[in-house]
């Protein structure tokens, strides 16, 4: 006798915060899970770059050698190297064990928004408020980016890389796709300057948030609107947005101190997060489990599914 | 006495036993007869280290045995500490000392630390050492009392072979052998077998002398022989060539034979010989000599041992090397003297290829040149003669050098070539003149100029002479008027010449450059209608505006120089596009289009843009992609060349002011002048919504709306915006809107001067207020700005500090420069939220935890909001009282109006703060100084 399926758990939302990780280092401006989503980095304002196990709540390294504000941050792939980018104009690559700086790239104009490795950690890509996104390569000793990627006609605010395109979104209203493989860059017009980008876990999709407090689900290869999902208030501030990690649903950073959570399909509001009294600015999903992490302020909090296990 | 002691131990009664007791334990008893050991004397302990030297004692703790470097301060490296790094570079390294560091090079072996250098093993070393070792050995053993004793001890040595020894052995080669392939050889004459003894161990080459035989199978091969290695060691002393110093062996054994390479007989002695070979002449007995009985000089089996060099011993007579001479490869290629004739030795030896045969004739000798005959009266000697001119002074130094050389350098002057000029050196060379101008300073000027130059030159003359004369004028007439007036005047009547000057700005359109030349010329001559008159009649209004601009920029630009540069430069040969400029192919199409197509939500073929885009080759490498345009070689948008408009679009005069561009120019010109302004503007300078509106709203709206004054204006946009906007209407949203109205349409000047020349602490201006209203967004009692976004709060801060801030930063406090300083640091694109910890929150209301978050999930939001909303409305209700004390006449209760209507809930606020402001219209001194009585009072 066949026992019947079990039954698929349905999807969790973070909701219970199991960590609460008081950072010390100003306004934590990014926050990012590592690969495996073991680790994350908290890019403070008063230019260090902490690592820390926010399962246990401990810090584990400091991070110093930014001018000033370190404004985002990545982790390589095999976790060696990390790369962060500041007000200060730079993109540092890290070292993870020994704390060092690898390597320092200049060539921004302005402030680097956003930084991403490339699936293989070979290559660095920045987006700047300068407009451009430049594309460094680590292996190297060169001063000169490869590419740059001057299309933009704003500040680039956010930046994505899968392992053949780059996504990015510009305060110029419009989520730019450049797809190495065809050779081709697709241009969509969102109408209010893009503040986060993402792609779906499928990479079907592509999400972008607004100025106009809306987040918009696109279609990665015709540039359909998918979906849209308002409620929260982003009217002034770069925040983040993001996918769960089954892409069941979509979440975003709020202005009045609350993270939202929509159905993907659905649309409709099914979490509303309170977080903290200010503005929550960054935040990012477990790649795998249903877990959270929010920057609000000075600290960082984990969130955790319902069931979870307080104890681990 | 101790022995009575310890008998009387026992005999002690037993209450003195019980009464003592013991502690520790007892010393051993002493054993008889032993006397108690001297303490060794202070002077007597010491201690030597292995040296035997003795080590002095620094104290336990202040080194021990040795204390520093050498007993000193200093260190290795001298008196800087080596630990000290001064490197950002470096911060982070912390170098681990182990017990190495610490220990002395000395101990290292005794703890078992390996050595650290690295050093050849004796298996690897080569074989130079054992060398040495080896005549040391022969030398003893000849020396020895038996001889040849110690030829035994080299039998019974241990196998001490290097690898590659071994590794030869392997392969089958024996000592004695050469290494290489088997070779056939002819049978080599027999040589005379020295009677020789030879001693000591047989080095490897020697076994080579006599492995002749006579008879020679024609089918066996031999090893090939042993080639004694070239001696490649430098010459490092002063001696003579081939000096050898006084060899032991051969002063005291008298083996004067050996001496010289051609002494004995020829042949491959002379290599033993080099391989320093004991050797004795025969019938040589081997006697006790040496130092000790001396240099027998009356023995009568004694050599010369002054051994006397005569010719006799030298080869006078250049001789067949011998074959033997184991010099293969390091002589000069041997001389061919076969008889065989010269046909053979030209003769190709070796394969010769297939559908190839040798030639049979020889190719035709070479021809050799006599060298030239040299004349009778040549010597081989230079005399260098002076050169002598005609203008020398002294004629009589002239004769006689005249005489001496016997010749007359009759040149003249002029043919000495370094006193001509280039002008001189160009009629000689028959060089026709450049043709711009000649480069004299009188020549660029107009006949005006000249004149005017000249009256200077004579009135300065007569400054001169007489000192009396009033100062010509030199102003010439100042015949124009108005705009060509000024222009005359900016450009000094040293317009360019269009007749005399090379300068042909627009020498691709041959008619603009006719009226170009026109345009000029009749700016000389001072005409009004300067241009108007030459213009092309096709032309529309809008063109012959951008000509005239070129014109005058053109003139204006090249007034002086441009002769002077014609003529030093040629023109390209080449043409290259300076008329072009490269810009993207591809546009993105117009974003109003999108604009609308965003707002029916009809995403897809409307708002998407494709683009070809290329990929640099590296980072297709880097990202493992194939690049998809291999062969291709542009990177990024593929770029077009586009018809520039004119050079002088990118020059820029300060008296010129811009002319607006119509709608008169087609599309293309358009496009570029687009492209060539100040690129990228910020969609954050304009608030996208503002932007929206435009869109949206017809444009009658707009129209009317910058016609109707500024009063009526803002209510009637916010509630078009509140229209427009379905989203509900956040309570400082409608200011925002407000604001960017006003500034959209200028409002008039004494309002900004009301707003900003007035009192220095009041905080008012509507821009200002616009900014912290967003500032304030975040429930935080901090204002946004940049310079609090650094000083973070220190988290030690108590509560009522913190209280105390949070009032203290109210925008009266706040000094006006900086905020100025704020608005300078605006920034573009999406901000980041300020820095602050919101301490005093934090604890009243305590994050909940897990456990407690359903419960307060309903709550605390509601609690925050109406907490938010409190503030808010009692700050904007102070502003509103600032404002109404202030300009109540400049209508600013629009504005608050506005906010009432957005604002919903205003009276339930029952927060102190908001109290104490409501009650009184306090200023700003008696605010503080309340404020700092409040957490006293609080508490």
């Amino acid at each position: 006798m066949a026992f019947p399926e079990p039954k698929a758990k349905k999807p969790e939302l973070p909701k219970k915060l199991v960590q609460n990780l008081e950072c010390k280092q100003g306004a934590v401006r990014a926050v990012r899970f590592n690969v495996d989503g073991n680790y994350c980095l908290t890019c403070g304002s008063d230019k260090s770059l902490k690592l820390w196990n926010p399962h246990k709540g401990t810090l584990l390294k400091t991070y110093s050698g930014h001018g000033y504000e370190v404004l985002d941050a990545a982790g390589s792939f095999d976790n060696s190297q990390l790369c962060s980018c500041g007000a200060d104009k730079t993109v540092v690559l890290w070292d993870v064990a020994s704390g060092q700086v690898i390597r320092k790239f200049r060539g921004h104009a302005g402030k680097v928004n956003c930084v991403q490795f490339n699936e293989e950690a070979t290559v660095i890509l920045s987006g700047s408020i300068d407009s451009s996104i430049r594309c460094w390569d680590c292996r190297s000793r060169g001063v000169v980016p490869i590419q740059i990627l001057d299309e933009a006609k704003d500040g680039v605010s956010s930046l994505k890389v899968s392992d053949y395109e780059i996504l990015s979104g510009s305060v110029d209203g419009r989520v730019r796709r450049y797809d190495l493989r065809a050779g081709e860059l697709y241009s969509d017009y969102v109408g209010s300057p893009v503040t986060s980008v993402c792609f779906s876990k499928d990479g079907q999709c592509t999400l972008a948030a607004s100025l106009d407090s809306t987040l918009r689900l696109l279609d990665k290869d015709t540039g359909e609107l998918l979906g849209e999902y308002t409620g929260h208030k982003n009217t002034a501030y770069k925040l983040d947005c993001c996918l769960s990690e089954k892409d069941t649903h979509v979440a975003s950073c709020s202005e009045d101190g609350q993270v939202y959570f929509w159905d993907l399909v659905e649309g409709s509001l099914t979490l509303s997060l309170p977080v903290g009294k200010g503005v929550v600015q960054s935040l990012s999903f477990h790649p795998s489990e249903p877990g959270l992490l929010t920057a609000t302020e000075g600290r960082v909090q984990f969130w955790r599914e319902e069931s979870h296990p307080a104890g681990s | 006495r101790r022995r009575g002691q310890k008998m009387a131990a026992p005999e002690a009664s037993d209450s003195e036993e019980e009464e003592l007791a013991g502690y520790g334990t007892a010393l051993e008893p002493l054993p008889e007869g032993e006397r108690i050991k001297k303490p060794v004397p202070l002077q007597e302990q010491t201690v030597k280290d292995e040296k035997g030297r003795y080590k002095r004692f620094h104290g336990a703790f202040s080194g021990g045995f040795s204390a520093g470097y050498f007993n000193t301060v200093g260190s290795k490296e001298g008196w800087a500490p080596s630990t000290f790094v001064s490197s950002r570079q470096k911060r982070a390294d912390k170098t681990v000392l182990g017990p190495e560091d610490f220990m002395d090079e000395e101990d290292l072996s005794e703890y078992g630390i390996a050595p650290k250098e690295i050093t050849t093993t004796d298996d690897f070393a080569s074989k130079p050492k054992d060398r040495i070792k080896e005549k040391a050995r022969q030398i003893a053993g000849v020396t020895a009392s038996i001889p040849g004793a110690t030829a035994l001890d080299d039998l019974i040595a241990p196998s001490k072979i290097t690898i590659g020894v071994e590794l030869l052995r392997k392969m089958g080669w024996k000592e004695g052998q050469g290494v290489g392939p088997r070779v056939k050889r002819k049978p080599r004459k027999q040589k005379p077998e020295p009677e020789v003894k030879v001693y000591g161990c047989a080095l490897p080459s020697e076994g080579s002398e006599d492995e002749e035989d006579e008879y020679q199978p024609e089918n066996v091969t031999f090893a090939p022989k042993d080639v004694i290695p070239v001696d490649l060691t430098p010459k490092e002393n002063v001696h003579g060539l081939g000096y050898k110093g006084l060899d032991p062996t051969k002063a005291l054994f008298g083996v004067s034979g050996g001496e010289h390479p051609s002494l004995f007989t020829d042949g491959s002695e002379k290599t033993s010989n080099l391989l320093g070979d004991l050797r004795h002449s025969k019938g040589r007995k081997l006697g006790i000599s040496g130092q000790a009985f001396g240099v027998g000089a009356l023995e009568e089996e004694d050599d010369d041992i002054y051994a006397t060099e005569t010719l006799s011993k030298y080869d006078t007579v250049l001789k067949d090397e011998e074959p033997g001479d184991m010099l293969y490869g390091w002589t000069a290629p041997k001389q061919y003297k076969n008889k065989k004739g010269m046909e053979k030795e030209v003769r190709y030896i070796g394969k010769i290829l297939d559908g190839f045969s040798l030639a049979s004739k020889s190719s035709a000798p070479k021809k050799t040149y006599l060298p030239p005959d040299l004349p009778r009266n040549y010597r081989p000697v230079h005399y260098f003669r002076p050169v002598i001119t005609a203008r020398h002074e002294n004629p009589l130094l002239l004769q006689a050098l005249v005489e001496s050389t016997g010749k007359l350098e009759t040149d003249t002057p002029q043919q000495n070539r370094h006193t001509l000029n280039a002008s001189q050196r160009r009629e000689l060379l028959g060089e026709t003149a450049l043709k711009g101008p000649s480069p004299s300073v009188l020549e660029y000027l107009s006949g005006k100029d000249k004149e005017r130059i000249k009256e200077a030159k004579q009135a300065a003359e007569q400054q001169m002479k007489t000192q009396t004369l009033p100062q010509q004028s030199l102003n010439i007439s100042s015949s124009s008027d108005g705009v060509h007036h000024k222009w005359q005047m900016a450009l000094g009547g040293q317009l360019a010449t269009p007749g005399s000057s090379d300068f042909k700005p627009f020498a691709k359109n041959p008619e603009k450059q006719k009226r170009y030349e026109d345009y000029v010329e009749s700016l000389k001559q001072g005409q009004k209608d300067t241009q108007e008159s030459h213009s092309d009649p096709g032309m529309t209004e809008w063109e012959r505006g951008r000509e005239r601009e070129e014109f005058f920029h053109a003139a204006v630009l090249y007034k002086s120089s441009n002769s002077v540069l014609s003529s030093r430069f040629t023109r390209a040969k080449h043409e290259d596009d300076t008329d072009k400029v490269e810009v993207p192919r591809d546009q993105e199409m117009d974003i109003d289009d999108k604009e609308s197509a965003v707002k029916m939500k009809m995403f897809g073929k409307l708002t998407r843009d494709k683009f070809e885009w290329h990929p640099e080759k590296l980072l297709c490498k880097r990202f493992n992609v194939p690049d998809p345009y291999s062969d291709s070689s542009i990177v990024g948008l593929p770029k077009v060349k586009r018809d520039k408009y004119s050079v002088f679009n990118f020059l820029t005069l300060p008296e010129s002011s811009r002319t607006t561009i119509t709608q008169t120019t087609n599309e293309k010109m358009q496009q570029n002048i687009n492209l060539n302004k100040p690129k990228k503007p910020s969609r954050w300078d304009v608030s996208d919504k503002e932007k929206k509106k435009k869109d949206s709203i017809s444009e009658f709206i707009s129209l009317a709306r910058s016609k109707v004054d500024i009063q009526q204006q803002l209510p009637e946009s916010v509630i078009e915006e509140d229209r427009s906007r379905t989203n509900e209407p956040l309570p400082n949203k409608a200011v925002n809107e407000s604001t960017d109205q006003k500034e959209e349409s200028r409002p008039s000047m004494d309002l900004f001067k009301a707003i900003f020349a007035s009192s220095s602490d009041e905080k008012s201006s509507s821009s200002e207020e616009d900014s912290d209203e967003e500032a304030h967004q975040p429930p935080s009692p901090v204002p946004n700005s940049e310079s609090t976004k650094h000083t973070n709060l220190p988290d030690t801060s108590s509560a009522d500090v913190q209280e105390c801030m949070a009032v203290t930063n109210e925008p009266d406090l706040v000094p006006p420069l900086l905020k100025e300083e704020l608005d300078k640091e605006e920034e573009f694109g999406p901000r980041l939220p300020p820095v602050f910890f919101s301490k005093t929150t934090q604890e009243h209301e305590p994050v909940p935890l897990a456990s407690s978050l359903e419960a307060n999930q309903k709550e605390k939001p509601k609690k925050n909001k109406e907490k938010h909303k409190a503030k808010r409305e009692h700050k904007h209700k102070k502003e509103k009282k600032k404002k109404h004390k202030k300009h109540r006449h400049k209508g600013k209760h629009k504005n608050k109006k506005s906010e009432k209507n957005s604002s919903s809930d205003t009276a339930d606020s029952s927060d102190s703060l908001s109290d104490i402001e409501e009650i009184t219209d306090l200023s700003s001194q008696e605010l503080l100084r309340r404020l700092k009585h409040l957490p006293a009072m609080k508490q």
